[in-house]
Order: structure tokens, then C-alpha cells, then sequence
């Protein structure tokens, strides 16, 4: 005989997790008890959404299962913030929470939620456990569902009584069988054929290159394929590192602050081969415009995102990994394309990203990431907040690896990086992790100190400190006539705030200080602080405004 | 726009109701008329939702469907040879004497049935498409239709062709 806390113990150990992040209550005793001297290791967080953050960015970090862990009502509840970044981003989570008693359910117990009902919209699917027999199946099912297809978080609802009563072991099914679920991994043959016309036949080709290349472990494919036929390639925020930012062919993000010879050359291009990707208003801007004069490939593993926002000639439903190694074995004719790819050479030189680097000797904060790419050549962990520190941090950080870039994307979800960067620290504890933050965000998790603190965890918080919400005064400055309403922020002593943590940091105010920092960052052994105080109303430019076309940029050149 | 009927096959598990109801209202898409029920296997459920929408928004909607974990299967049955009805019961208004007869005289052309007499009032029952319990409507508004409630409406291919779990 077994309880049911013993039988989601064992099962966690047979799905191979290792970590989980968690913070205990009443209705989640049982399975504390249990984690007491079970081999798993608990992170004990301060608030639950960084639990829900952490998760996720351990699972994009490591491209496995991240694991959070809550208590009925209220912690269930703040993990949900947390479950629908992962669930925008198709990030694979299994969310365990207590519930109240069986015999109490639906009757406003004290910490009753109907989590089920509440995460309906944001998981790929949710269990309400009623008895404990099913724990193993469930956890099992869980798992496959998060981890397969277009992955996403999942979430466990388990009863106190059905974690402490004890029952005959069950029977663990060796395959998870569900009728209603069967992605599709094989591309079809005369979709993928028709592809191949199409890309033999194109001269001013793009590769459009999203979130789903990271997830299907298939940049090799990608850099492969592009590189063999000399096709650009241009990424989403959430494709960033699919391809090394310094590879030829590399145009860096498109879209609202994408590059402009990235906006371009989707302006311009003949074939859109877009691979992972979901055609979001971020990226494509005025939908109408975008990429007007191309014939459209599109490649993911949800059909439902073939046609959804934009109208594709050939849809190929399919794990791109799988696809792209039918693709390149199918294209024969070796195609250069090389006008084209002068003509992009030409915008790259003559359309660069740029700053007021050599007109001031203000801080900026792309110099500090210009920095920060020096020191860590790529060899790091990335993880971003939301607002002008992400889209900086995009433009500036060069990527050389998939999963070492880690932002919330669709959801834009502020708060999410710190957590996020000591989740992904758990998945590669090999590399330095930094979470870049503005002042704003990391105000949103700044509790989270304490869960660094407490497990001495490297992530070292790069702060670009404006007083501001500086996207949000960017916004106002550009379409509110300056009118800043409620975005300053007073200024705060990000050290100190540290140092009453256990944490250590530094004040850096000019430029000079950046790079001994940054090293000073690395050096040390823990977790570290280095609050940057910035030039305060730098704006993030290129900016494509919203419903524009992507070729009509705020701070950009018409092209030449 | 048209009406789109769609026929969907679920589990039969607690919640799939609102798994499905709230995918139509969270995604904006409007539903006409919901019908559920057991079908020809114990452990499923068959759904049957009317959806007014452009060809591309209820080919989207299928898709949306079809990735909830609980659903086994979606059809259109629109553009298919199809057997559609729904059933209503009216309660009328009816005295003795004329009015009776002359409400006994519809439910005769209509080929609805009277399951019910009270002093007052009677109940009549009716299956058929839309169009036919519309007009039966109209016709007994003139008595005074005290309550009326319809069912959502049901749909099945007609030939040997079916909605079944071979996904």
C-alpha cells in the first residue's frame, strides 16, 4: 500500500525529473512530507509565480520538463501568471497544486480555488485527481502531453485526501495512449515536394526562423539548410540563437524592433520560408504588408497556426527537425542566390544597428551589452525581463547557441526573468547566467533575492536602471507627446537591497566601471548585483509603430 | 457567414462541456445552438454546435478543437448530406371550446403531438429543422405562448458515412 503523495513521488522519479521549485501550505503536506527525504531536490522560492518562472526557464534551458510545485487557493493562484508565459511560449510545464479535500470541493473551503477551471485557458491540459489509483497515469499522461507536439504546460490538481490515502500500487501503463491526441512529426511527401519547387525556383528567398527551431532541437538542420543554399535567415525574439548571430547569412530579429535590413529583406523577398513561427503581430506589423511580394512556406507542428494570421501557399504540418532533414535531402540544384544575398550585404553595411555611442559619453545600455558580449563571447546564459532591457538585450547580445536565450516573448511577462534565470541555472549550472532587468521588472520578483541567497545561486542580475517603465515612457514620449504619465519610478538602492539579502552588487555610473563589473560579476562566486544607471530616456530603435508596415521605421534609413 | 454545423466527438469526462464552450468564447466565435449527449460508445460524448462564421474562421475554430486533448474527433457536417432536427415544447394557451381545436388542427399539419391538458393550457411537442419549429412558432403566437423551450440542434450524415473515433 501507498499514499498518494508516495505514488507523485515516484512518479516525478520515473519521469526523470531531478529539480522542482515549490513553496508548501496545508493542502500540499502530504507530498512535503514525502519530498523530506525523497532523492528530488526542492527549491524553495518566496513567491509562487517564481516557482511557475523558474520551471520554465529550466525547461528552456534544458529542453526537459520543468516542474513547479503549489499549494491549494492562493499558491495555486499565483502560478498562473507564470502558466500562461509558458503556455504563450509553448514551453513544456507540469504544475503540481494542492486542493482542498474531495469531500470539500465545490463548498468555499478555506483555500479553495477551482485551479482547473481558472487554467483552462492557459495549459495544454489540466487533471482534476480524484482518486489515487490514477496518480501514475496521470503524471505519466502529464509529462507526454507537456512534452510532445507543440509543447506546454500542463497542470496536476491533487485533492489533500487523495494524497494521503494509501492504495495497492498500480499498474504504471508503459505507453501513454490517448485517442484524442496524436501530433504529427512526418512532413507530407507532396507538401515537402512542393516546398522544394518552390525553393529551387526563388531568387530572393528568406528563411523566417522562430521559437519552434529551439524547441525541436533542429538549429543544426536549420544552419545546415540555409547555409547549403545561401538562404538569409532572419529569427523572432524567440528564435534568437538558432542560428549564431555572427553566421553570414544572419539578419538578426525582424519586426518591431527588429534590425532594418532584416524588415528588408521580408519586404523585398520572393519566398517566406517561415519555420517555427506564428506570424504575431510583434513580428509582422501591418499583416497586409507584410512580406508582400513573396509566395509563403510555412512549417510548424500545430496546424492550427498554418493560416491563422497570414494566408500560406504550401503548409507543411510537422516537427521541424523532421521536415527540414526531408527538405534538404529532397533539394538537389544548390542555389545561391547571390544578387540577393549582395543586396542584403549591402543594407547590413549601410543599415547597421546604432546608438549615440560616439556622441556622448553617457551610459548606454547597448554599450553595456556590447560589454557584457565581450566578457562572455556568447559562452552564457541570457535571460531577460520585458520591455527596453529585453529588446536591447535582443539586438545587441550575440547568441551563438539555442537555449541560451531565455524571454518571455508572447505573454511579455514582467517579473519573469529572475526567476526564470535561477530555474535555467539549475538546468545548465555550467555556465554564468545573467537576467538583464530594468528597473522596473525586477521590482516585480525582487523577493526572489532571498531563494538566490539561500542557495548561493550564481545568477548575477544586470539592472539597466532608468527610473523609468521605459518602454512604457518610450510609447508616451514617441505617440504621447512626452506625456509621462505614472512611469517614473523614484530611484532605489539596488545594492543595498542586496546586501540586506546576503547579496552583493555595485553602483555603475559611467562607463568606464562597466567591464571591471561585469567581471567582478563573473568572478564571484554567488549570486551578484550590478545596478547600471543609464542614460534615462534612450529609446529602443529601430521601432516599426504599431500596425505600420515593418518597413516603415521610427530611427531607421530608407533603404538604399 | 453561414452556419456552420459542427459534429464533435469527446470524451465523456467531467469538464469537456467547458473545455469546448469556453475555447468558443475565449477565441470570440459565437454559438448558435449546443446539443450534448451519450452516443454509441459508453465512454464518449457527442457534441453538436452550430457556429456562424466565414470558411476560414470555422477552419480555425475545427483546429482549435481539435488540439484540446478531450476531443476526438470534429466534422463539419454543413456541406454534407445531412439529417438535422431539433425538438421544442410549446406551452399554449387554450380554452375550452375553439382555441383548442383550432391549436389541435396546427399540431396536426405539423405532425406535433400534444403531451399534455391542462384547464387552462396545452403542451405541445415537435421535432423537425429550424425553419419548421420557426413557423410553428408563428403560427401559435396568435394563442399566447406561455413558455417555449427548444433543444440545440442535432445532426448526422446521411448514408453510411460517419463521425466516429478513427481519428
Amino acid at each position: 500500500m501507498k499514499t498518494g503523495a508516495k505514488l507523485l513521488i515516484e512518479s516525478l522519479q520515473r519521469e526523470g525529473v531531478d529539480t522542482l521549485f515549490g513553496y508548501p501550505g496545508g493542502s500540499v503536506l502530504p507530498i512535503y512530507d514525502e519530498l523530506y527525504d525523497s532523492p528530488l531536490r526542492h527549491i524553495l522560492v518566496r513567491h509562487e509565480q517564481a516557482a511557475a518562472h523558474a520551471a520554465d526557464g529550466y525547461a528552456r534551458a534544458s529542453g526537459r520538463v520543468g516542474v513547479c510545485l503549489a499549494t491549494s487557493g492562493p499558491g495555486a493562484c499565483n502560478l498562473v501568471t507564470g502558466i500562461a508565459t509558458a503556455y504563450m511560449d509553448s514551453i513544456p510545464v507540469v504544475a503540481i497544486t494542492g486542493q482542498v479535500p474531495t469531500t470539500m470541493l465545490g463548498n468555499d473551503a478555506f483555500q479553495e480555488s477551482d485551479i482547473q477551471g481558472i487554467t483552462m485557458p492557459v495549459t495544454k491540459h489540466n487533471y482534476l485527481v480524484k482518486e489515487t489509483s490514477d496518480i501514475p497515469r496521470v503524471v505519466k499522461e502529464a509529462f507526454y502531453i507537456a512534452g510532445t507536439g507543440r509543447q506546454g504546460p500542463v497542470l496536476i490538481d491533487l485533492p489533500k485526501d487523495v494524497n494521503t490515502r494509501s492504495v495497492k500500487e498500480p499498474v504504471v501503463p508503459e505507453k501513454v495512449e490517448l485517442r484524442g491526441y496524436n501530433p504529427t512529426y512526418k512532413g507530407h511527401k507532396r507538401q515537402i515536394d512542393k516546398a522544394i519547387e518552390l525553393i529551387t525556383a526563388a531568387e530572393r528567398p528568406l528563411i523566417y526562423a522562430g521559437g519552434g527551431v529551439i524547441s525541436s532541437n533542429a538549429s543544426p538542420e536549420l544552419v545546415g539548410f540555409a547555409s547549403a543554399h545561401g538562404i538569409p535567415v532572419t529569427t523572432t525574439l524567440m528564435g534568437l540563437g538558432c542560428i549564431p548571430c555572427d553566421h553570414p547569412l544572419n539578419l538578426g530579429m525582424l519586426g518591431m524592433h527588429g534590425t532594418e535590413y532584416a524588415n528588408f529583406a521580408v519586404t523585398e523577398c520572393d519566398l517566406l520560408i517561415a519555420i517555427g513561427v506564428r506570424f504575431d503581430d510583434r513580428v509582422t506589423g501591418r499583416i497586409e504588408t507584410f512580406a508582400p511580394h513573396a509566395k509563403v512556406i510555412h512549417i510548424d507542428i500545430d496546424p492550427a497556426e498554418i493560416g491563422k494570421n497570414k494566408r500560406v501557399d504550401v503548409p507543411i504540418v510537422g516537427d521541424i527537425k523532421s521536415v527540414l532533414t526531408d527538405v534538404i535531402a529532397g533539394l538537389a540544384k544548390k542555389n545561391a542566390c547571390e544578387a540577393w544575398q549582395k543586396r542584403i550585404k549591402h543594407w547590413k553595411q549601410h543599415h547597421p544597428l546604432r546608438y549615440g555611442n560616439d556622441k556622448d559619453d553617457c551610459l548606454h545600455p547597448q554599450f553595456i551589452l556590447q560589454q557584457m558580449n565581450e566578457l562572455l563571447k556568447g559562452e552564457a546564459v541570457i535571460v531577460s525581463e520585458v520591455g527596453q532591457n529585453q529588446m536591447w538585450t535582443a539586438q545587441y547580445f550575440c547568441f551563438r547557441h539555442p537555449r541560451t536565450w531565455i524571454t518571455s516573448g508572447g505573454l511579455g511577462t514582467m517579473g519573469y526573468g529572475f526567476p526564470a534565470a535561477i530555474g535555467a541555472h539549475f538546468a545548465r549550472p555550467d555556465l554564468p547566467v545573467f537576467d538583464v532587468a530594468g528597473d522596473g521588472s525586477i521590482q516585480m520578483n525582487i523577493q526572489e533575492m532571498g531563494t538566490a541567497a539561500q542557495y548561493n545561486i550564481p545568477v548575477k542580475i544586470a539592472i539597466l536602471n532608468n527610473m523609468y517603465l521605459g518602454m512604457v515612457r518610450q510609447w508616451q514620449e514617441l505617440f504621447y507627446d512626452r506625456r509621462y504619465s505614472y512611469t517614473e519610478l523614484p530611484p532605489v538602492e539596488f545594492v543595498k537591497i542586496a546586501q540586506a539579502y546576503g547579496i552583493e552588487g555595485i553602483k555603475v555610473e559611467s562607463c568606464d566601471e562597466v567591464m571591471p563589473a561585469l567581471r567582478a560579476a563573473v568572478d564571484h562566486d554567488g549570486p551578484f548585483v550590478l545596478d547600471f544607471r543609464i542614460e534615462r530616456e534612450e529609446n529602443v530603435f529601430p521601432m516599426v509603430p504599431a500596425g505600420a508596415a515593418i518597413n516603415e521605421m521610427i530611427g531607421g534609413h530608407p533603404p538604399s | 457567414m453561414k452556419a456552420h454545423t459542427l459534429s464533435i466527438l469527446v470524451e465523456n469526462k467531467a469538464g469537456v462541456l467547458s473545455r469546448v464552450t469556453g475555447l468558443f468564447s475565449r477565441r470570440g466565435f459565437n454559438i448558435e445552438s449546443l446539443a450534448v449527449g451519450t452516443c454509441e460508445e459508453p465512454d464518449m460524448s457527442r457534441i453538436t454546435i452550430v457556429v456562424i462564421g466565414d470558411d476560414a474562421q470555422v477552419e480555425q475554430v475545427m483546429k482549435q478543437l481539435n488540439k484540446l486533448i478531450d476531443v476526438i474527433k470534429v466534422s463539419d457536417l454543413t456541406d454534407s448530406e445531412r439529417v438535422e432536427r431539433e425538438l421544442a415544447l410549446f406551452k399554449v394557451t387554450a380554452d375550452q371550446g375553439t382555441t383548442r381545436a383550432e391549436i389541435m388542427q396546427i399540431a396536426t399539419i405539423f405532425r406535433a403531438q400534444i403531451v399534455d391538458v391542462g384547464a387552462k393550457s396545452v403542451i405541445l411537442q415537435i421535432t423537425g429543422d429550424t425553419d419548421k419549429i420557426d413557423a410553428m412558432e408563428k403560427l401559435l403566437r396568435q394563442f399566447g405562448i406561455k413558455e417555449l423551450i427548444r433543444t440545440g440542434r442535432i445532426g448526422i450524415l446521411r448514408g453510411t458515412k460517419t463521425v466516429t473515433s478513427s481519428k
